[in-house]
């Protein structure tokens, strides 16, 4: 089975900095991969790259199997992108836009209206068809963008930050949308993030830093490489409880107002036996699993920068909300 | 390089905006009256007859000139905003041969300098100006030919360009200079040396000059030369903007 991606070195420098150092992966077909980390950390310059926007420095990538310098066209037919920043034009209808596409796409034009109803109707937007863009919603934006990158079948879905910015109900809304695109048509989901959530959704998580990538796997065994599960116990008497974890276990515990917390290695088949085996009553117990957040903050000793938009962004959206004079 | 899909997506793109911005429409008529209505009238008594015809009849042919490169160039660096707002992306990440979005975006400004330039020729009539009916098709044919030309200047300066200076300095470095020193509001003749070299390379010269052969019936330079001169313009503004629109990345 041919790949969906295939990166074999690939790097990218703008004259003295180096964006993307370097960097190998393959992305199986059907699969939705994911590139975890900070910004600025390369993840969208190389989504940049695969999708034929800019060219590699150094190495070799084939997505659905052509060569992305020598077969770009095939490449581009191959693909469907959902960019970070908003890439409608928001002066034109939902239809308008996905028509043009469709028309750049050579989609059939036999097929034309059926598939723009189609790609309508699954993002729920076929009673706002004939409306401008410009009054949608930050999400109904999102969720036409995803129809439109839909509109020619693509066989790779890429997606650049697909949630930046939208409130969290929205964002579970589209990742219901993701997840169902994948199951109905086993489309290979390619997408940058910076949400932890988010990156739980992946089969697989690519953590990128300073261009290069640092940890490769599945989400699990990402976060089996953080030792153990977090515990917080609340007890009747919590001193005496401390003591007796600290003699019986042998771990290090933190004994604050909300009760006591430590590590143990398997927090599922910890918690009955220390149930058993704990004198002083147990009023609650909780087992907290690592998160993607904990590894990140092990792999790179520091933790994930959360900022929404950077400053570029900002000014872009305020000079857009404003008048656009000479549009 | 020639898409037929892809040139007709950017060209109907841009005349949907077009019409859906009735603002630019009219804001874009008004200059141009202007300049005919109150310029005109108001140095006719002063200018007295040039070969014939009074003042507000001379400047005719450089109004549409003029409606002719303010539309071309504004329609052309509109790329400017669809990189800023996003949109160029999704055009340019398509199956597409650039060559044919820089086509489409051509024959858009093409087209909408000719819709801007056939209302004005509407008001003809107001200033006493008779074209001759044969004349018309050749005339809509030359305003074609610069407006393809001057879309491609437009296209070149919003590929150069990384970010919105603004219309304002284009309009001060591209648009007046090459409008005023096109002989659209003076006859080019008996100028100082310095000014005319500068009128002489100056390619909306011709667009003006063949307009007037069309609309008044004289002309400073031979048609064929002016005819001439306009082909070779569009052909080397065309291959400059897909050159400089083929290398950008974006």
């Amino acid at each position: 089975m041919t790949p969906a991606i295939e990166v074999s070195g690939l790097a990218r420098r703008f004259k003295a900095f180096t964006a993307v150092d370097g960097i190998s992966f393959t992305v199986n077909p059907g699969e939705i991969f994911g590139f975890l980390g900070p910004n600025g950390a390369g993840k969208t310059t190389t989504m940049r790259m695969l999708c034929t926007l800019i060219r590699p420095s150094a190495g070799t990538a084939k997505v659905a199997g052509f060569d992305l310098v020598r077969r770009h066209n095939d490449v581009r037919r191959s693909i469907g992108i959902i960019f970070q920043d908003p890439s409608l034009d928001d002066r034109l209808t939902a239809r308008e836009n996905l028509r043009f596409h469709a028309m750049v796409y050579k989609v059939p034009r036999a097929e034309v209206n059926s598939r723009i109803a189609y790609a309508l109707d699954w993002m729920e937007l076929t009673d706002r068809a004939n409306d401008i863009v410009r009054n949608f919603s930050g999400g109904m934006k999102r969720r036409l963008e995803i129809a439109r990158g839909l509109l020619h079948a693509p066989k790779v879905l890429f997606l650049d930050e697909p949630t930046l910015g939208l409130d969290p109900q929205t964002r579970s809304r589209i990742w219901e949308h993701l997840l169902r695109l994948r199951r109905e048509h086993g489309t290979t989901l390619f997408l940058t993030t910076h949400y932890m959530d988010e990156a739980e959704n992946c089969d697989r998580i690519a953590i990128i830093d300073h261009g290069r990538i640092i940890a490769l796997d599945t989400p699990a065994r990402l976060k089996a490489q953080v030792q153990g599960d977090c515990i917080h116990l609340e007890t009747a008497d919590d001193a005496a409880a401390e003591a007796e974890v600290k003699q019986r276990y042998g771990v290090e515990v933190v004994r604050d107002a909300t009760g006591l917390h430590f590590e143990v290695e398997n927090g599922a088949a910890f918690v009955p036996g220390l149930l058993r085996e704990l004198s002083v009553a147990v009023r609650t117990v909780s087992v907290r699993p690592p998160t993607l957040e904990d590894v990140f903050l092990k792999m790179t000793g520091r933790e994930i920068r959360d900022d929404e938009a950077s400053g570029h962004e900002k000014l872009r959206s305020r000079l857009q909300r404003m008048g656009r004079a000479g549009r | 390089m020639i898409d037929f899909a892809c040139i007709r997506m950017v060209w109907e793109r841009d005349i949907i905006r077009y019409f859906r911005e009735k603002s630019q429409l009219y804001g874009s008529l008004t200059r141009p009256v202007l300049w005919l209505f109150v310029l005109g009238m108001g140095l006719r008594g002063s200018a007295g007859a040039i070969q014939n015809v009074n003042y507000t009849q001379f400047i005719f042919p450089g109004i549409i000139a003029m409606t002719a490169i303010f539309t071309s160039i504004q329609s052309a660096i509109s790329i400017i905003w669809d990189r800023e707002f996003g949109f160029l992306k999704e055009i340019l990440v398509a199956p597409v041969p650039r060559t044919s979005i820089v086509i489409g975006k051509g024959l858009a400004g093409t087209t909408l300098s000719l819709i801007q330039g056939c209302i004005i020729l509407l008001l003809a009539p107001l200033v006493h100006v008779h074209i001759p009916l044969a004349n018309i098709v050749p005339l809509i044919i030359v305003i074609a030919l610069l407006s393809f030309g001057l879309t491609g200047i437009g296209i070149v300066i919003a590929a150069r360009m990384t970010s919105f200076q603004g219309f304002g300095t284009i309009m001060n470095f591209v648009i007046m200079p090459m409008w005023f020193l096109s002989g659209a509001l003076f006859p080019v003749k008996g100028l100082p040396i310095w000014l005319n070299a500068l009128v002489r390379i100056n390619p909306l010269t011709y667009g003006v000059d063949l307009v007037r052969k069309l609309v008044l019936g004289f002309s400073y330079h031979s048609p064929a030369f002016d005819l001439g001169f306009l082909i070779a313009f569009g052909v080397l503004t065309t291959a400059a903007a897909v050159f400089f629109f083929n290398q950008g990345e974006y």
